[in-house]
């Protein structure tokens, strides 16, 4: 049995290594589903934005089915579409990505998660990446969802919700992301 | 009804703290409250394979992959090691980020202002895919020291910073290697900051004479460890 190797952290110059390429555009003309920006930003514990942050995203396309092997449901699988993306930040200090709202995955025990992406964020000044969340304001399914019922602070529970808004005719998600301070973002073990 | 077989939780006696206050950074950039704990679901278990990705000749040469068609300069070396997961099952076809300083020390990278030359064949950014056996080869320059500002007269010894995806969502890991007898490395905060010696000396890469080929290059070896998966399945999706 060996042990995991340790995490360090991406530090100021990631760029070179890992958004030399542009890989925050997820869904390209013809993927299945309906088509959303989702945009934000990451926040220090003095609430100041932060420009050397990296978000990255998994998440199930338009039916709910991963592109993964693990993932043996029978729903089709779109040929267009990976369910992964990476965002550096804009000169705003803002990430962004185009991407597809993903359907509803199987949770455990027979229960149905509520459509939802997963994030990784890293940045100068983390040791370790963090885990969070992103659900969507206009899913009743919310209510039912075990993870989100897991946080009982109703406060940090909506920490995990994105913002259904509109731009230039587009639907857009906000979703900021809080490392600490305030009602900070909900951030997993798992 | 599908089982979910759930990787082995993050190791927190390898991996450092989210705040670490000799890294000045960290102290405003990591949660303060306790993580929420997530029984695994699909969601986790899968993750971004990239196993279709087609690397492109020159992805792992450092030394030659800008358009100049010139080499690097610096101290070449060749690195090799195999990823594996905790059971020492190797993790094939997994892709790996590379990027690091050039051979002076500097990065090209408009934020690093360090008064040390750019080399215009050098970009310092690479990738490579491990084969069946989990093994990943690239060749490089050897990084130099560099200053930064933590605290009074700070450097970071030399290391090469890398990125690893592993078969799941959180078999992630970002992390960087450094070389055997850097007197740096034991005054470098980001380094100290693994709680344990021996998780510290996981970060070391080995020199490895077997690697070295004569008249062009020597070899370092550096092993990688990611998060292994439980044998028991718990019940999940239908």
């Amino acid at each position: 049995m060996s042990k995991q190797t340790p995490s360090q952290t991406v530090g100021p110059f990631y760029a070179i290594g890992l958004t030399r390429e542009t890989l925050n555009v997820m869904a390209v003309e013809g993927s299945q589903g309906e088509r959303i920006r989702i945009e934000g930003q990451v926040l220090d514990g003095d609430g100041v934005a932060i420009p050397d942050v990296m978000v990255e995203l998994w998440q199930a396309n338009s039916y709910g089915r991963y592109k993964h092997p693990d993932d043996k449901q029978g729903k089709p699988l779109d040929p267009t579409f990976t369910g992964w993306g990476r965002s550096g930040t804009d000169e705003r200090c803002f990430y962004s990505f185009e991407t597809i709202k993903p359907g509803p995955v199987p949770g455990n025990d027979d229960t149905v998660q509520a459509p939802h992406v997963n994030v990784v964020i890293f940045a100068r000044g983390m040791l370790v990446h963090a885990f969070t969340r992103i659900y969507f304001d206009d899913e009743a399914a919310n209510a039912s969802d075990a993870v989100l019922l897991s946080i009982k602070n109703k406060a940090r529970r909506r920490t995990l919700i994105a913002q259904r808004g509109a731009r230039d005719g587009r639907t857009v998600y906000r979703f900021d992301i809080r490392l600490q301070g305030g009602i900070e973002t909900v951030f997993f073990d798992m | 009804m599908m089982n979910i077989k759930p990787y082995n939780p993050r190791d927190w006696r390898s991996h450092p703290p989210y705040s670490f206050k000799a890294y000045g950074s960290s102290v405003k950039r990591g949660p303060l409250k306790k993580l929420v704990p997530l029984k695994q679901t699909l969601s986790e278990i899968t993750g971004p394979l990239f196993s279709d990705i087609q690397l492109a000749p020159g992805e792992t040469d450092l030394t030659r992959n800008t358009d100049t068609g010139k080499e690097a300069m610096g101290e070449r070396i060749i690195v090799v090691g195999r990823v594996l997961d905790e059971d020492d099952k190797p993790v094939p076809n997994t892709l790996i980020e590379i990027w690091q300083a050039n051979a002076a020390g500097r990065y090209q990278h408009p934020v690093d202002q360090h008064n040390a030359p750019l080399d215009p064949n050098f970009t310092g950014g690479g990738r490579c895919v491990t084969n069946d056996k989990g093994e990943y080869r690239y060749l490089t320059i050897k990084p130099g020291a560099y200053p930064w500002l933590n605290h009074s007269n700070a450097w970071r010894p030399a290391h090469i910073h890398l990125s690893l995806f592993g078969p799941s969502f959180v078999t992630r890991l970002v992390t960087q290697f450094f070389f055997p007898g850097d007197p740096l490395i034991p005054l470098d905060p980001i380094f100290n900051s693994v709680p344990t010696k021996s998780g510290r000396e996981r970060l070391m890469a080995s020199y490895a004479h077997d690697v070295t080929e004569p008249e062009f290059a020597l070899g370092y070896r550096f092993d990688i460890v990611l998060r292994g998966r439980q044998a028991t399945p718990f019940e999940g999706p239908q």
